[in-house]
């Protein structure tokens, strides 16, 4: 076995330490480039023939941006407004049951490619973790700020469990584009994005199961939890008293 | 690697690839209009440079290719990736002006339409879809409708040409004015909207460099090329270690793919391939959840919300992340091998 050669890699340590410095990722990943092409002995010319055959060749990954002017007119006119009333109707709502009816219909959404239609700060923070936070001080009065934050914290992980399982579904999506032209430059044919998207189904289903049956442990991890700060604070109370007459 | 491309290429068609690259070029270009139009866009020059050199990628990159050839056409290109990266790093690119009716306006509005906003959003994938299968090889005379080896994308676009005159028709908001509230759209994704596409490029930029076969190398100290669920579990657990990393399953992909699963799993055991790159794509996704690099998904909701534990999100992923990881093994062990 010949020695191992770590030069190509390079690029690696320059991504890790430019995302730990916090710098913008387009400069980082563009510098990431240069680097691993001049450690590995290329031209700059050869480096930027590269860079722009490459992206080039990735063109149809920018095409969502065909979907936003769909999205923006439909949101002109009041689409995020009847998604939240119309979500609001829904009755005998619980934390889990909001989250889980949520996360089924984020996940199914984002299937049929309509990513874009909720996200974090589109409808986690003003509409699914007020909600799910008022369904549960409704069972259990006034939440603690850990419990609170734990629920928020759930709201979070639903959008971006359910969305991101569901996406490589949507055979537009540019994970999947983003497959297929690997494949192609690889000299692998025969394989459309349909065949990819459908592949991408069981892992959803299976994301999906294990999801809602965490979910569905969280109402009891909540009164739990509540049950426990109760207490806690009930003995704060009592040693406060405690103090109190011994002073 | 243009060679490989099969021959369906040549065939014409309405919706060819070209056709939808200048057609995404004109909408940018429309963009750019409206962010110069924009008099109170606090970066309003460096905004339009930015999406400007964007556009022209999409506008002029085939053309060049055909009248200066792949060497010079890929320079310039080259050079307009790092200027819109060094804009983009200097922080030039920022969100502008927009006029947004009220939010009683738009409930006003939402009660009006009711049910009806829903259906442009849902016709985009239900006629993608019918177009991708069922639809796909229609012709007039001899002009295919869509690019045969681009039939979704074609499809897509088709999608949203009617989805956009179904919401004229509902809205009373013309297309043009769609177009122009898209700016809102793009803006407020400002520059990650282009990450994908550079992080493509930087995977070329690993292939050219043969970062996948220091990584193969890496890869067989560790494990036997024979042992089947070995590899299966060395590119699952990879590609979510990776992507924790790069903090994007997008950058791990073309390595992790190119070192270990093509190599070993596809041409060593004769894996196929779409099960293999879906689930091993997912395996990414299960790193995703996992690290702060994804900052927009894991660090800013963290934020939003006003958590006092700003990893609190990532903590409450994991133990749904490893789940998914170690089914994802399973499922790609069980599938992909066809002897």
């Amino acid at each position: 076995m010949s020695e191992l050669n770590f030069l190509p890699l390079s690029g690696i340590v320059v991504v890790i330490l430019g995302f730990a410095l916090r710098f913008n990722p387009l400069l980082v990943v563009t510098c990431a480039g240069v680097v691993t092409g001049w450690a590995v002995g290329l031209d700059f010319l050869t480096i930027l023939e590269t860079f722009g055959e490459k992206f080039l060749n990735s063109r149809q990954l920018a095409s969502f941006l065909l979907l936003l002017p769909v999205i923006a007119i439909l949101e002109r006119y009041g689409l995020q407004q009847h998604a939240k009333s119309w979500i609001a109707s829904i009755k005998g709502a619980t934390t889990a049951r909001i989250m889980s009816v949520y996360f089924v219909v984020r996940e199914c959404s984002a299937a049929l490619g309509l990513i874009n239609l909720a996200g974090q700060p589109q409808t986690v923070r003003p509409l699914l973790a007020p909600m799910a936070l008022g369904a549960a001080s409704n069972l259990h009065g006034d939440l603690p700020k850990p419990v609170k934050d734990l629920i928020s914290a759930h709201a979070a992980a639903c959008d971006n469990i359910a969305v991101f399982f569901g996406e490589d579904i949507f055979i537009a999506f540019g994970a999947v584009l983003l497959m297929d032209a690997f494949l192609r430059e690889n000299g692998i044919t025969g394989i459309e994005p349909l065949h990819i998207g459908l592949w991408a189904i069981p892992t959803a289903i299976a994301a999906l199961i294990v999801h809602l049956f965490r979910l569905a442990r969280l109402e009891a991890k909540i009164r739990a939890q509540v049950a426990l700060h109760a207490e806690q604070s009930q003995s704060d109370a009592q040693s406060s008293a405690v103090r109190e007459e011994l002073a | 690697m243009s060679a490989m491309r099969s021959t369906v290429d040549a065939q014409p068609a309405l919706l060819s690839i070209e056709n939808i690259y200048l057609l995404i070029g004109f909408v940018v270009l429309f963009l750019v209009i409206k962010t110069l139009q924009d008099k109170r866009h606090p970066k309003r020059l460096t905004t339009a440079l930015f999406w400007g050199l964007f556009g022209s990628v999409f506008l002029f990159g085939d053309l060049s290719l055909t009248y200066l050839g792949e060497s010079l056409t890929y320079r310039w290109v080259g050079v307009f990736v790092i200027l819109i990266a060094v804009l983009a790093g200097m922080g030039k690119v920022s969100m502008g002006h927009y006029d947004m009716p009220s939010e009683e306006e738009q409930t006003t509005s939402a009660r009006k339409i009711g049910n009806k906003l829903f259906i442009p959003a849902v016709l985009i994938p239900i006629v993608t879809v019918i177009c991708t299968i069922v639809l796909k090889d229609i012709q007039i005379g001899s002009l295919f409708v869509f690019d045969q080896s681009h039939v979704t994308l074609a499809a897509l676009t088709l999608a949203c040409t009617i989805a956009l005159l179904v919401s004229w028709k509902f809205t009373g908001g013309s297309p043009v004015q769609a177009l122009g509230e898209s700016r809102r759209l793009v803006d407020s994704i400002g520059w990650a909207a282009i990450l994908p596409q550079m992080l493509a490029m930087l995977g070329g930029v690993f292939i050219v460099a043969n970062t996948g076969t220091a990584i193969q190398e890496l890869v067989t100290l560790f494990v036997s090329p024979d042992n089947r669920f070995m590899l299966v579990v060395i590119y699952c657990v990879g590609m979510a270690l990776f992507t924790m990393v790069m903090g994007n399953a997008f950058a791990a992909f073309p390595v992790m793919t190119a070192g270990i699963a093509v190599p070993f799993l596809i041409q060593g055991h004769g894996a196929s391939a779409a099960p293999l790159v879906a689930i091993g794509m997912y395996s990414g996704y299960c790193g995703t959840l996992m690290t702060p690099m994804a900052a927009n998904f894991n660090i800013v909701p963290a934020a939003l919300l006003d958590l006092k534990d700003k990893y609190q999100v990532i903590k409450v992923q994991i133990p749904t992340a490893l789940s998914l990881l170690a089914i994802n093994i399973l499922l790609m062990y069980g599938v992909i091998f066809n002897d």
